[in-house]
C-alpha cells in the first residue's frame, strides 16, 4: 500500500474546498451551468438521465480495507446503497446529490481518495494491473511508477485543459492486465540489454468511435526520463492535437494524422529540450516514493497445506479455486478474483454491503489490501492459500464466489442506457440475459475462456472493440439495435473485433451470442483451442454463416 | 474587464491597437501579432513600450527573436476550456527566458487563476469583475504542489526529500 | 444531449414536453405551464407546434440556476388524456432504470 503524508492529504482536501466553492457558486447561480460543466467534470462529476454521477479514483487498483468500509459509507450515505466499478479503476456512485457531494468528496479525503481528473479533458486515472508486486515474474512493482505519474498529473497547471481525455496505463508484466494497448500512453516496463529498468512507451491506443491500437514511440525510455518523456508527448499534444472537432480530439487521431515516425520526431524534438531539468527521477525520488509503499509480512507457508488438501474434496470448492484463484510471488500465498458478475446480476455492481463484508475479509485474510481490475471484477492480493477454503465459504455468503472468472460470463458492460445519457441503447439487460442463458457452469467451463464486452454507444465505455465478443448498442428507428463484432482483445496482442454483419434487435443478442458459442465448440480444433484463436484461425466468415443463415 | 497584476486589481496601462489604427507616437500599446511582425522595426522604433497579442495555434517560436524588445506578451484563451496558451506560457518563461509582462486574455476565470499562476503569466484579463476581486484568496487557495514549473514553487517530492535529509541531519 | 440553440432548427413532430434535469439533485424535471417545473410528467406543458414548443424551451432555458439542460421531448397522449413518454430514452427518465436496483429501496 502507498502511504499518503500529510502533504498528500492537504492536497486533497484542498481540492475539496475548492470544489465546495464551485458548488456553491453554481447553486447561487454566480457560475453558469457551461462554466460549472467543466470544473464539475475536472472532479468526476457527470450528469446522467436521473441524476449526478460521481467517479471517484482508485490509483492502480489498489485500496485499503479502511478506504473500501468508506467508499461503502459513501454508498449509503449519499446514494443508493451501491457503487458501480468501472473498466478505469474507478468506483461510481449514480444517484448522488450535487448539493452533498462536497460532504461526500470530504468523507473520502479523510482516507486518502478523491474524484480529481476522473472525467474532463485532462489526465485521467492512472491505470495498472490489479495484480502489481504480487504477480509472479513481474519486472517490478509497476504501482511505484504509478504513483510517481498520479502525482505529476494530478491538477497539472499545463495539461489540465488538453484537446480530450488522456489516460495513461502500465503494466510490468508479460502478460498484460491492464489494457495498455488501449491507452493514450502504454507504459510497459521492462530491462534492457545492459539491465536498466525503464520503459516502452506506447501512444496513440484508443477505443470510441474510431478505435486504434496503439504504438511504439519509443522502444526505451530509462526510468529517471520517465516524466520529461511524457511530459514532451503532452505538450506536443497539448499544441497540436485538433481541437476543432470533439471526435477528432483524442491524441490517437494526430498520431494517425502525423503518422508514428513524425510524430515521434516532435517528441523527440521537444524531450531533448527538457530531459535535463527538474522532471529527471534520480534514484533518490524513486527511493522516496518506493519506501512509502509497504509490503505484507509474509510467512513461510506450505504450498499444499492440509486445509486446502481436505477441501479439494468438495468439487464446488474446486470448481472455484481452479477459476478465481492464480498464484503469487511468494510460496503459501495466492492472489483470490472476487467476481462481480453473479448471474442475473448487474456487471460490476457491488452492494456497501459486499464492499463492508470484502473489507472485513481483506482485514483477515489479505493483510488489508484490496484491488480493483479493469475487468470490473476485485481481488484480494495476499490471501494464504491454507485460508483459501475458510475465505471462500465467506464470500459464497455474500454473493462473491461466482466461479466465472475470464468466462463467457465474466461480461465488462457499461451502465448503458438504463443510467447514461450518452447510451443509445441499454447493456445491463442484455449482460444478465447471457449471464442467465450460460448459468451452467460446466457449460460455461467447456467453452473456456471467452470475453463478452458490451457498450451501450459508440464512446466504448464497455470496451466492445476488445471483447473477443463485443456488443455495440445503437438506435434504429427508435428502436435497440446490437452489432457484433468478435476477434477483439486488449491484452499485449491487443486487436480490434470484426463485425460480423447487420446489427440484431435487442431481444436476439443473447441469441446470437449463443450461435456464435455454439458455432465455435463446433469448429475447435481441440478443447484448449481457445474461441480467441479459433476466430483468428478462421476468421470471421463462419461464425457469420452460423448466426445469419436463419435471419 | 479588470486587470489584475502582482496580485491587485490595477489600471491597465497598455492601449489595445486594432490593426487598421494608425500607432500611436508614444505610450505603451499592445498590438496584434500579425501587425507586429508586419514590420517589427517601425514598431520597436516609436517611443513606448510595445506589448504584441500572440494567438494560441502560433508557434511561440516566431516570437522569440523579438522577446528582448517586448513588454508584455499577451496569451489568449479563446475559450476557458482550450489550454493551449498554458504550453506557450510555460515556454515563454521557462524556455526562452521571457521576464516581461505575461498576460491572459480571452475567457479567464477564477478557477483558471492557480493553473496560469504555475504556468507563469503575471497579469490576468478577468472577465468577472466578482473573479477579480478573490485573486488573492484564490491564489492561496493551494498549498501543495507536486510538478516542477518554473513559478519556483517547491514540489512535494522536494519537501519529502529535504524533510528526510533534515531529519537524517539532525539524527 | 441537444442544446437549445440547435432545437431551435427542430420542428417538432407531434405534442411534445420541455423537460431537464434540477440542479441541486440532478432529478428529472419536466416544465409546467404555470412557468415553473415538476418531478411528474402528467405535470407537464404539453405544445402541439413548433413555435409554441421553441417558446417554452426558450423560456425553460432562461432558468439557469434551478435547471439543467432543457430539451424538447416527444410524449404519447392516450385517448383518457394520459401524456406517456415518446421514446425509450424518456420511459427510462420518466419511469427509472429498467432493471431491479442492486439493493432494494
Amino acid at each position: 500500500m502507498y502511504a499518503y503524508d500529510e502533504l498528500d492529504r492537504t492536497l486533497i482536501n484542498e481540492r475539496v474546498s475548492e470544489f465546495r466553492d464551485q458548488v456553491k457558486r453554481r447553486l447561487s447561480g454566480e457560475l453558469t451551468e457551461d462554466e460549472f460543466k467543466m470544473l464539475r467534470l475536472q472532479n468526476g462529476v457527470y450528469l446522467q438521465l436521473h441524476a449526478y454521477m460521481l467517479r471517484v479514483a482508485i490509483p492502480y487498483g489498489t485500496l485499503s480495507s479502511k478506504q473500501l468500509r468508506r467508499l461503502a459509507h459513501v454508498a449509503r450515505r449519499y446514494d443508493r446503497g451501491y457503487g458501480h466499478f468501472t473498466t478505469r479503476q474507478n468506483i461510481q456512485f449514480n444517484w448522488i446529490k450535487l448539493a452533498e457531494l462536497p460532504d461526500a468528496l470530504a468523507d473520502l479525503a479523510e482516507v486518502g481518495i478523491h474524484a480529481m481528473q476522473t472525467s474532463g479533458n485532462n489526465t485521467r486515472n492512472v491505470t495498472s494491473d490489479q495484480w502489481a508486486g504480487v504477480a509472479p515474474g513481474e519486472i517490478e512493482d509497476p504501482r511505484i511508477w504509478s504513483e510517481l505519474l498520479r502525482q505529476y498529473t494530478t491538477l497539472h497547471p499545463e495539461f489540465s485543459f488538453l484537446p480530450r481525455k488522456f489516460k495513461f496505463a502500465i503494466t510490468a508484466s508479460a502478460h498484460d492486465r491492464a489494457a495498455i494497448k488501449v491507452h493514450d500512453i502504454g507504459l510497459r516496463l521492462h530491462k534492457n540489454a545492459e539491465g536498466e529498468t525503464g520503459f516502452e512507451v506506447l501512444v496513440g491506443g484508443g477505443l470510441g468511435r474510431t478505435p486504434f491500437i496503439g504504438k511504439t514511440i519509443k522502444p526505451f525510455v530509462p526510468g529517471r526520463d520517465l516524466l520529461s518523456y511524457v511530459e514532451a508527448i503532452l505538450r506536443v499534444y497539448n499544441q497540436y492535437g485538433r481541437r476543432d472537432n470533439i471526435y477528432k480530439a483524442r491524441i490517437k487521431i494526430l498520431v494517425h494524422e502525423l503518422g508514428i515516425e513524425k510524430f515521434a520526431q516532435e517528441v523527440e524534438q521537444e524531450w531533448l529540450a527538457t530531459r535535463d531539468s527538474a522532471l529527471t527521477l534520480d534514484d533518490a525520488v524513486v527511493e522516496e516514493i518506493r519506501s512509502r509503499f509497504t509490503y505484507p509480512a509474509y510467512e513461510k507457508l506450505p504450498h499444499m497445506p492440509d486445509e486446502l488438501k481436505k477441501a479439494a474434496h468438495d468439487p464446488d470448492f474446486e470448481t472455484w479455486r481452479k477459476n478465481s484463484v492464480a498464484p503469487h510471488k511468494v510460496p503459501g500465498y495466492a492472489i483470490v478474483t472476487l467476481s462481480l458478475k453473479p448471474v442475473g446480476g448487474p456487471p460490476g455492481d457491488a452492494t456497501a454491503d459486499q464492499m463492508d463484508a470484502v473489507a472485513d475479509l481483506a482485514d483477515k485474510y489479505s493483510f488489508g489490501e484490496i484491488r480493483v481490475g479493469h475487468e470490473q471484477n476485485l481481488a484480494l492480493p495476499h490471501v494464504a492459500r491454507r485460508d483459501l477454503p475458510v475465505l471462500w465459504r465467506a464470500l459464497d455468503k455474500v454473493g462473491l464466489a461466482t466461479p466465472n472468472v475470464n468466462l463467457v460470463t465474466d461480461i465488462i458492460a457499461c451502465p448503458g442506457l438504463d443510467y447514461c445519457s450518452l447510451a443509445n441503447a441499454r447493456s445491463i439487460p442484455i449482460a444478465q440475459e447471457l449471464t442467465r442463458r450460460f448459468a451452467n457452469h460446466d457449460t460455461a467451463n467447456l467453452i473456456g475462456r471467452l470475453h463478452v464486452n458490451i457498450s451501450g454507444c459508440i464512446n466504448a465505455c464497455g470496451h466492445h472493440h476488445v471483447g473477443h465478443i463485443g456488443i455495440l448498442g445503437v438506435e434504429k428507428n427508435g428502436e435497440e439495435f446490437y452489432q457484433i463484432t468478435i476477434g477483439g482483445r486488449a491484452d499485449e496482442h491487443a486487436a480490434v473485433g470484426t463485425l460480423i454483419g447487420p446489427a440484431v434487435p435487442y431481444g436476439e443478442v443473447a441469441d446470437v451470442v449463443e450461435d456464435i458459442v455454439e458455432a465455435y465448440l463446433a469448429l475447435r480444433e481441440r478443447p484448449d483451442e481457445l474461441f480467441i484463436d479459433a476466430v483468428k484461425r478462421l476468421g470471421v466468415e463462419p461464425f457469420r454463416e452460423r448466426v445469419y443463415a436463419t435471419r | 474587464m479588470p486587470l489584475v497584476k502582482n496580485g491587485k486589481i490595477a489600471t491597465d496601462t497598455f492601449v489595445r491597437v486594432a490593426d487598421d489604427d494608425p500607432l500611436p507616437g508614444d505610450g505603451a500599446i499592445l498590438i496584434s501579432a500579425a501587425r507586429f511582425l508586419e514590420d517589427t522595426e517601425a514598431v520597436s522604433r516609436r517611443l513606448g513600450k510595445t506589448g504584441v497579442i500572440w494567438p494560441n495555434n502560433r508557434d511561440v517560436d516566431d516570437l522569440v527573436p523579438y522577446l528582448d524588445r517586448l513588454a508584455a506578451v499577451a496569451l489568449v484563451f479563446p475559450t476557458f476550456r482550450d489550454g493551449r496558451a498554458y504550453s506557450q506560457a510555460r515556454l515563454l518563461r521557462e524556455r526562452h527566458g521571457y521576464r516581461g509582462e505575461l498576460r491572459a486574455t480571452g475567457q479567464v476565470l477564477r478557477d483558471q487563476f492557480m493553473f496560469m499562476l504555475r504556468a507563469g503569466f503575471d497579469a490576468f484579463e478577468v472577465k468577472k469583475e466578482s473573479d477579480a476581486v478573490a485573486f488573492t484568496s484564490t491564489a492561496k487557495r493551494y498549498s501543495v504542489f507536486y510538478q516542477p514549473t518554473g513559478d519556483g514553487r517547491v514540489t512535494a517530492l522536494h519537501r519529502r526529500m529535504q524533510q528526510r535529509h533534515s531529519e537524517s541531519a539532525g539524527r | 444531449m441537444t442544446s437549445p440553440l440547435e432545437q431551435k432548427k427542430i420542428r417538432i413532430a407531434g405534442p411534445s414536453v420541455v423537460t431537464a434535469n434540477r440542479t441541486w439533485d440532478g432529478v428529472v424535471i419536466y416544465r409546467s405551464p404555470q412557468h415553473g417545473w415538476s418531478v411528474e410528467l402528467s405535470d407537464a406543458a404539453i405544445v402541439r407546434t413548433s413555435d409554441e414548443a421553441r417558446a417554452l424551451l426558450a423560456e425553460s432555458a432562461a432558468d439557469d440556476v434551478g435547471a439543467i439542460g432543457a430539451y424538447i421531448a416527444p410524449v404519447e397522449i392516450s385517448d383518457t388524456g394520459k401524456i406517456k413518454p415518446g421514446n425509450l430514452r424518456e420511459r427510462i427518465r420518466s419511469k427509472g432504470i429498467t432493471i431491479d436496483l442492486p439493493v432494494p429501496a
